[in-house]
């Protein structure tokens, strides 16, 4: 038998400005199978699912589709040849029915060239059904479960006839039950003869599901795997590629008195019963899975969002319920999760976006002026080592890195006593990731309080006092850093606590 | 083969009779009828005149075919504001063909018109789809470039009724079974887009790019040509509503259609057509634009000072936003109530 591979990747390289984001990819995808893909944030994962859907083209390498080269110019190609890609968050179009979400671009007509909307009804019912999910078709897509929009996007696929599907993280953001539900239609389509590429962080899933996993880190690839002969160490071994105890360098701090106290803090449906400090000189973090609450208590301490009972003490004195402004003048910063959306201003430059929470100090008269700024954003955009042609330069201009940077820089400058850091290091570099780390470190040495949130489990380990454990709106765990291992952290983040706990 | 789990499915139908109450359209039509039931009552003259009947059944074609344009926009998730300066220029060109050219055939004038609105409405459009800059920005630019035209083009003169044929003129007046020409020609247009933007690819593809841009993009719908189309429509809807308005009025100047883009956009507002784009009918439209401009039309006649004329106006407008926003959250938590089929 002449066997040729769904889809080839070889050599695949692609690169943005300076920053490569792949570099030498590989992938052989056959048919009747289900290939992972898995690494670390920022390993390259994204960009080569975003090449193979035909938005990104590669700058060198081969790509070839049942044998012959493609190279697409727009996603359109790709799907016309067959590649389907659903992404972690599907792209509906949320006024348009289920059934015209299916069909949409190539919508078939009646003998009296109007949409047969009876067809498109028809297939919509049977091909949801096919996948044991039925739904309405006549129902509007906006509303729809995420677990359901994902059908609606296989169902799409299907349809097209797509002989290659991606499924970029797409368990990410779904329950137990619906994941189950998942899988077991990714192994109905791969029994059908074709080819899944499964983009995740899970390695039950990953294991659980895939045929051949293939390991990616820094846009690099790294191994392939047939899962039946590979194991989890070997896998995190790939993953990794380096010691995880150089890469964090928490220095030792002095650990003084309590400076954020928490009290039976409940949000309804959130969290429940949160209670916690933090002393000075001390990081605290919170670990859990994703959605399990952590940064809606960080929120909710900082007062941004509401709280039903309970209270936030800073210093011995109440912080005010929803009152940030409050909350700031009693020496909490808060480095958002999302720097882009609620940490800069992202079409102003550095050094407003430095001064921005001082700049009620900086102000003569009430007016501020660039002059007032440039000492304080010089001497903060310095000491953090933000790499910047001038202060002017617009936030959005600025790597990842460079803007968590900026971002600390802004909390640092009003002199906090307690810092609040929702994922420092997500999407950052590995250069910048380690020089984050120290940033915080030194600064839990000169006696600032740092509350963090990591979904990072060896940055939790590096970093962490004490690690919190949050499950479901709950804390689940409390261990200080000579007893939190990885394995007893992600126990007490997927398991009830026991009863003594 | 397949994955068997007992799932419920979604159970979304509600009953005929419910979704008929509910709809826009049918709201739109009472009030009209209301309005013109109370107005009719205190100034009989009002319907039951020679020219009352046909005022009230033909003026608001100028502003159903604006308006008719300005929804399709909107419905891409753009907005056009340059629909008043492209009527006047339109209205212009008809009129100057007709004075400069005795004898020319009234067809290719109109057709001169249409296509006048559908080139300004093609720069609208390409200027939007690659310069990438909001259409609010391009159109608020071209609003007054196109005026600015206007104003250099026809300066201090008018449009006098002697440059017009007498068919073309008599053409605004002309009635079928007591309807006017006017209207029925309109009515039929109405039909067509609604036809066109329910049945045909294009017309949900411009539905769909208005509810998700991006997701139109990843898809790889075409949004560049959507966009040009839909402001091309525009245009052409705009150039023949000023033939619509030079066939009612028989005259104008080069201050003809100021102010009709924003009334354009309150027709498409009121009738039912989400500012953010992606939903809202033709019909809908059409009827939003008949209740404005018969609002127009009535308020004088009932007396009301025209001081008030137009906070009423915008209180319809407000409300029809309040009432969008209601029947969007009651559906959405709808939505999530039943939970969808997990």
């Amino acid at each position: 038998m002449n066997y040729t591979a769904l889809l080839e990747l070889h050599g695949v390289t692609k690169t943005f400005g300076a920053v490569a984001a792949l570099v030498n990819a590989e992938l052989v995808l056959k048919a009747g199978s289900i290939h992972a893909v898995i690494g670390e944030n920022g390993a390259g994962k994204s960009t080569l699912v975003k090449i193979i859907g035909g938005l990104y083209r590669r700058d060198a390498g081969t790509f070839l589709l049942d044998g012959e080269s493609v190279d697409f110019h727009n996603t359109r190609e790709a799907k016309a040849a067959g590649i389907a890609v659903i992404y972690q968050e599907p792209t509906l179009f949320p006024d348009l029915s289920v059934a015209e979400n299916l069909f949409v671009g190539r919508q078939p007509y009646t003998r009296f060239g109007a949409l047969d909307r009876a067809k498109m009804r028809r297939e919509t019912r049977e091909l949801t059904q096919r996948l044991g999910v039925p739904i309405d078709p006549d129902r509007e897509a906006r509303g729809l479960s995420i677990a359901d929009q994902q059908v609606v996007e296989i169902a799409k696929s299907i349809s097209v006839g797509a002989k290659v599907i991606v499924m970029d993280e797409p368990t990410a953001a779904l329950s137990g039950i619906e994941v189950e539900r998942l899988m077991g239609i990714a192994r109905q389509l791969r029994d059908e003869g074709k080819g899944l590429i499964f983009i995740s962080h899970r390695f039950d899933e990953v294991f659980a599901l895939c045929d051949v996993i293939t390991v990616m880190r820094d846009g690099s690839y790294v191994a392939t795997n047939l899962t039946t002969v590979t194991t989890e160490d070997e896998i995190i071994h790939q993953m990794v590629g380096r010691s995880v105890d150089n890469l964090y360098s928490k220095q030792e701090a002095l650990i003084g008195e309590p400076v954020l106290e928490v009290e039976h803090l409940t949000s309804a449906g959130v969290f429940q019963d949160v209670s916690f400090t933090v002393r000075s000189g001390e990081i605290v973090c919170l670990a859990g899975l994703v959605g399990a609450g952590r940064s809606e208590i960080a929120r909710a301490v900082f007062g941004v969002d509401p709280y039903d009972s309970g209270s936030v003490r800073m210093g011995g004195i109440s912080v005010p319920r929803t009152s940030p402004a409050a909350a700031m003048r009693l020496g909490i910063g808060f480095v958002p999760e999302d720097r882009r959306k609620q940490g800069l201003a992202m079409t102003a430059g550095i050094q407003s976006n430095i001064t921005l929470a001082i700049r009620h100090k900086l102000a003569r008269f009430g007016f501020i002026i660039a002059p007032l700024e440039e000492p304080s954003a010089r001497t903060w955009a310095a000491r953090l080592q933000v790499k910047m042609y001038a202060l002017d330069t617009e936030a959005q201009m600025l790597s990842g890195g460079n803007q968590q940077k900026v971002v600390l820089g802004k909390w640092l400058a009003t002199k906090p006593k307690l810092l609040i850091v929702d994922e420092p290091t997500r999407g950052i570099d590995v250069g910048t990731k380690a020089e984050v780390h120290r940033l915080l470190s030194e600064l839990a040495g000169t006696g600032v309080a740092l509350l963090m949130i990591s979904s990072e489990l060896p940055e939790v380990m590096g970093m962490a006092d004490r690690v919190l454990v949050v499950r479901e709106g709950r804390i689940t765990a409390e261990l200080p850093r000579a007893t939190a291992t990885p394995q007893n952290v992600m126990y007490a983040a997927t398991h009830a606590p026991e009863v003594a706990a | 083969m397949s994955v068997t789990h007992t799932v419920p499915v979604s159970q979304g139908r509600r009953s005929f009779l419910g979704r008929i109450l509910r709809a826009r359209e049918v709201g739109l039509i009472v009030m009209i009828f209301a309005l013109v039931a109370l107005t009719s009552v205190t100034q009989p003259g009002f319907l039951f005149s020679d020219g009352g009947w046909r005022e009230l059944l033909r003026q608001p074609t100028i502003l159903i075919l604006i308006a008719l344009g300005e929804a399709i926009v909107i419905i891409t998730r753009n907005i056009d504001l340059s629909v008043g300066s492209i009527l006047c220029l339109s209205a212009y060109a008809a009129g100057s063909l007709f004075s400069n050219f005795p004898g020319i055939p009234i067809p290719l004038v109109i057709l001169s018109g249409i296509l006048l609105g559908a080139f300004l409405g093609l720069v609208n459009g390409l200027l939007v789809a690659f310069l990438r800059v909001p259409s609010l920005v391009i159109t608020l630019g071209t609003l007054y470039t196109y005026r600015g035209i206007a104003i250099l083009w026809i300066g201090p003169h008018f449009i006098r009724s002697s440059w017009l044929p007498d068919e073309y003129r008599s053409f605004g007046t002309l009635q079928f079974l007591g309807i006017p020409v006017l209207l029925i020609v309109v009515a039929i247009i109405v039909l067509l887009i609604g036809w066109f933007m329910t049945s045909r690819r294009v017309g949900r593809d411009l539905y769909a790019l208005g509810s998700n841009p991006e997701a139109a993009t990843l898809f790889g719908l075409g949004e560049r040509r959507l966009t040009v189309t839909a402001f091309v429509a525009s245009g052409a809807l705009a150039g023949l509503g000023g033939l619509v308005y030079l066939a009612i009025f028989a005259t104008g100047d080069a201050q003809v259609g100021t102010g009709y883009e924003l009334q354009a956009v309150a027709a498409a507002v009121v009738g039912g057509v989400a500012i953010v784009g992606g939903s809202g009918t033709i019909w809908g439209v059409a009827l939003g634009a008949f209740f404005l401009a018969t609002i127009s039309n009535a308020l004088p006649v009932l007396g009301v000072p025209s001081l008030w004329q137009q906070s009423i106006v915008g209180v319809l407008i407000v409300g029809a936003i309040l009432l969008d926003r209601i029947v969007f959250i009651t559906r959405i938590r709808r939505a999530k109530r039943k939970g969808t089929a997990t």
